[in-house]
């Protein structure tokens, strides 16, 4: 649960941040009923309201990550936990996520120097590369699964099953919206539109590449003194 | 500053008060309008209708319950399968997919984009697919009605082992439809959540800043961002719970002999579990109670034709129960053998809370004093929450220690103060919230004879379900118990309290009944409203059609000039003013 706790702290300093950024420590204010204050106060300009949109998906999403994490560290401790051997693949994988997240930042750029050839070849690059990291990551359940390592064999396969897949759901759900990107950069029609839809992949893209550095770095064993610091600290 | 610079001020400020990135569907045939629609206040009324019709549910499911405790054994259908059945699902139903529902999806929904200015929410795809979801997961849950087994009967809280144990009624297919439905719930409501979050953060318009917004949104919009935070840790927990019980892993299921035969399973916590469940269970409860708290403040102000008492420390007070109520979780866990110094932790935080919610009612007392109350039907609703708030709220002090929890935890104690607290509390808010905000809705008045008819069988009667409850666990009789059986330490008077619990609870849901002749006969027959009856100073009631149109506002965003509550202002042509009138002579900027 310390998990949560440092997710938290993140989530509420952000609250707390965009709370007073907004006036609401110094905003004028009359119990006795008589308040005039003119507008002005919010006309700083508002970020689009998708983009806003996508930062809370994505807190929502680090919160459900958040909580697997937990789970992980705390299951951990039980004296059945056998960590499954890392399948080798998941470097390759990795490699070819980071390329996939590159991809799309070089689209976000081509699209703000309003270069659609560019868009349109980092685009089947990023696109490509986020498909073949799924195709990698069903290799590697096929290889746990080969050598014997069911979900229902031991605890530890089966949080390396359900990280990997929940991961694995976030960027089908990813795709979908590239998809539609893709659809409008070949459309041609509208480019303001596609630099920001561009935009929110891209932020999207670079989400779950940090998350699924975490993930990979928690099932290759090598944040297993952080579970120990954890547990250490509320038990 | 003068008149002259003011009236100059608002000449060379035109900035466009539409939000120009939120684009208006607009429907094009009776199917889109009506049943697919992405209008938002016909979301709310689909996503009510929904909540209600299945509460019905659930309330029918209480009337099993309690026949069951009053009559033991005398009505042959109900066994004890049955009646873990009624338990469970009057649980689920009445804390996720009525109350939740009908606080988000059905007062979120027609109220944000009204109060705020908003011409719809910012994305009313998201928002229409987001009914569809809940319908579907509303459905799924009906569903396990009729499969062999029926429903699960493993408590609400659905915890493992023995929710998935085969001598758990419904372990078959039962459980497993609650899961998916929880999961679909889940993933509906978050859809609905941004909306309602980016709603209040982007789609306010000129001048509403968010000091000035009307409690209510506060109160919505702060139990939305909890609610997103909060749901994925069910999510989690239901999701790994059908992998144990589908795929056989062992998240949480402990090694298990079972008839001489040990079952697959091995190792797991079902500690870890009531963590994850917990982690939702808390905050739900403020999910459900920081709307009321909004509407409530909004209520009382109306209705009794003065500012709300302390403003930015009712404000303040909401977010100060929202961070803190994310980190009570473990009260709930008291006996479950954890370490002893959380309970210490959760005990600290638990009560902690008691601070903002006490800040909370002496504001809404503070209101009242003095005040020109007007016994309306809503304000009689809002009364009567403020008496059963602070009463479930107190006995929230005493189980809140761990010393008085734990011999209290297992008894009908617990069931009084969380019914008090979250249930008749809530639902008297729903009530005078439906008073209150029906004419804006039909442009047709409930009748209020019958509404207090109803408003005082529904308080009186709730009181004496639930009063009595609280000596029956101070006395010992055990919660969950399909029968009590003879025991040395309950007396038989207490068998009579049961009877009596029985037949106020069998009254208190048939006299519902009124209240659904009132909606549906008023809808033709009601009073005329106008636009203004409270004569309230709110957005929504400035709108120019009533009910409101598509788009809400006509052709022009209302631009706010101040708060929400500028009720008896000196100087004011009337006792009210609208939070959109333009400034009066005199009404100086601070």
């Amino acid at each position: 649960m310390s998990v949560m706790g440092l997710f938290f702290v993140l989530i509420a300093s952000i609250a707390l941040w965009w709370l007073i950024k907004q006036g609401v420590l110094r905003s004028s204010f009359a119990e006795e009923g008589e308040i005039v204050d003119f507008p002005g106060a919010e006309l700083l300009p508002r970020p689009p309201a998708a983009k806003v949109g996508l930062g809370v998906f994505l807190a929502v999403a680090g919160c459900l990550f958040s909580l697997l994490c937990a789970a992980f560290f705390m299951r951990m401790d039980a004296p059945d936990w056998q960590a499954p051997p890392v399948p080798g693949i998941l470097w390759f994988n990795t490699a070819v996520l980071i390329a996939s997240s590159l991809a799309l930042h070089l689209a976000e750029r081509a699209a703000g120097q309003r270069e659609t050839d560019g868009v349109k070849t980092w685009l089947v690059v990023g696109g490509g590369c986020a498909l073949l990291f799924l195709l990698g990551q069903l290799w590697a359940w096929r290889e746990l699964a080969a050598r014997g390592l069911y979900a229902s064999s031991n605890p530890a396969n089966a949080f390396f099953y359900l990280l990997t897949g929940t991961h694995a759901l976030h960027l089908v759900g990813g795709l979908a919206a590239l998809a539609r990107t893709a659809h409008k950069a070949w459309s041609g029609r509208d480019i303001a539109g596609l630099a920001s839809s561009l935009e929110l992949c891209a932020i999207y893209w670079h989400f779950l590449l940090f998350v699924w550095l975490l993930l990979f770095a928690m099932l290759a064993g090598w944040a297993d003194s952080f579970g120990v610091i954890c547990r250490r600290l509320l038990s | 500053m003068t008149d002259a610079t003011l009236g100059e001020k608002e000449n060379v400020l035109p900035p466009p008060a539409e939000v120009e990135d939120v684009e208006l569907y607009h429907a094009k045939s009776w199917l889109t309008h009506y049943v697919f629609s992405q209008d938002a206040k016909i979301i709310a009324i689909q996503y009510a209708g929904t909540a209600i019709a299945i509460g019905l549910v659930a309330l029918v499911m209480s009337w099993v319950i309690r026949l069951q405790l009053a009559f033991p054994g005398a009505i042959p259908f109900i066994d004890a399968s049955h009646y873990y059945q009624a338990v469970t699902m009057h649980g689920m139903i009445m804390v996720v997919y009525m109350l939740t529902a009908i606080f988000l999806g059905g007062f979120g929904n027609y109220l944000i984009p009204l109060m705020v200015g908003a011409r719809d929410m910012v994305f009313p795809y998201v928002n229409m697919l987001s009914y569809w979801v809940y319908l579907l997961a509303t459905l799924v849950l009906t569903a396990s009605f009729f499969v062999p087994g029926g429903p699960t009967g493993a408590g609400w809280t659905l915890y493992p082992p023995q929710a998935i144990m085969s001598g758990t009624p419904g372990n078959d297919f039962g459980i497993i439809l609650m899961l998916a439905s929880l999961i679909l719930f889940i993933v509906g409501f978050t859809m609905g959540g941004l909306n309602y979050v980016v709603t209040v953060l982007q789609g306010r318009t000129r001048g509403m800043t968010l000091m000035r917004l009307p409690l209510t949104v506060w109160g919505i919009f702060a139990a939305a961002v909890m609610a997103l935070l909060a749901f994925p840790g069910l999510f989690v927990a239901c999701v790994m719970l059908l992998l144990d019980r589908t795929l056989g892993t062992s998240f949480f299921m402990p090694g298990i002999v079972e008839g001489g035969e040990h079952l697959k399973y091995n190792g797991g916590s079902p500690i870890l579990f009531q963590h994850l469940f917990w982690f939702f269970g808390h905050p739900e409860v403020y999910i459900v109670a920081l709307p009321a708290f909004g509407i409530v403040s909004d209520l009382i102000s109306t209705h009794a034709r003065k500012n709300i008492f302390g403003y930015r420390m009712m404000v303040w007070a909401i977010v100060a129960i929202g961070v803190l109520s994310m980190v009570v979780w473990g009260h709930h866990m008291y006996v479950s053998g954890m370490n002893p110094l959380f309970g210490f932790f959760f005990a600290v935080t638990t009560l902690a809370i008691a601070l903002p919610t006490a800040i909370k009612v002496y504001n809404w007392v503070l209101t009242l004093w003095r005040a020109d109350i007007h016994f309306t039907t809503p304000m009689l609703f809002a009364l009567g929450f403020i008496v059963t708030f602070v009463n479930g709220g107190i006995t929230g002090l005493y189980l809140g220690n761990v010393i008085v929890d734990v011999p209290l935890s297992a008894t009908m104690f617990v069931v009084a103060h969380f019914h008090m607290v979250m249930g008749v509390a809530p639902v008297l808010v729903i009530f005078g919230a439906i008073y209150h905000w029906y004419p804006k809705i039909t442009g047709r008045m409930l009748d209020e004879t019958l509404g207090k008819i109803h408003f005082w069988i529904t308080f009186l009667g709730a009181y004496a379900i639930f009063f009595p409850m609280h000596y029956l666990g101070v006395l010992g009789v055990p919660r969950r118990f399909y029968e009590l059986g003879e025991t040395a330490f309950v007396p038989h008077s207490a068998a009579a309290l049961n009877i009596f619990i029985t037949m106020a609870a069998l009254i208190v849901g048939a006299a519902q009944a009124i209240f659904f002749f009132n909606v549906f006969w008023s809808l033709r027959h009601g009073k005329p409203s106008g636009s203004n009856p409270w004569r309230a100073t709110s957005l929504e009631w400035q709108t120019p059609e009533t009910p409101p149109g598509h788009g809400n506002w006509g052709k022009e965003l209302p631009i706010v000039y101040r708060w929400a509550y500028a009720y008896s202002v000196p100087g004011a042509p009337e006792d009210f003013l609208p939070q959109n009138a333009p400034p009066l002579k005199g009404e100086h900027s601070p």
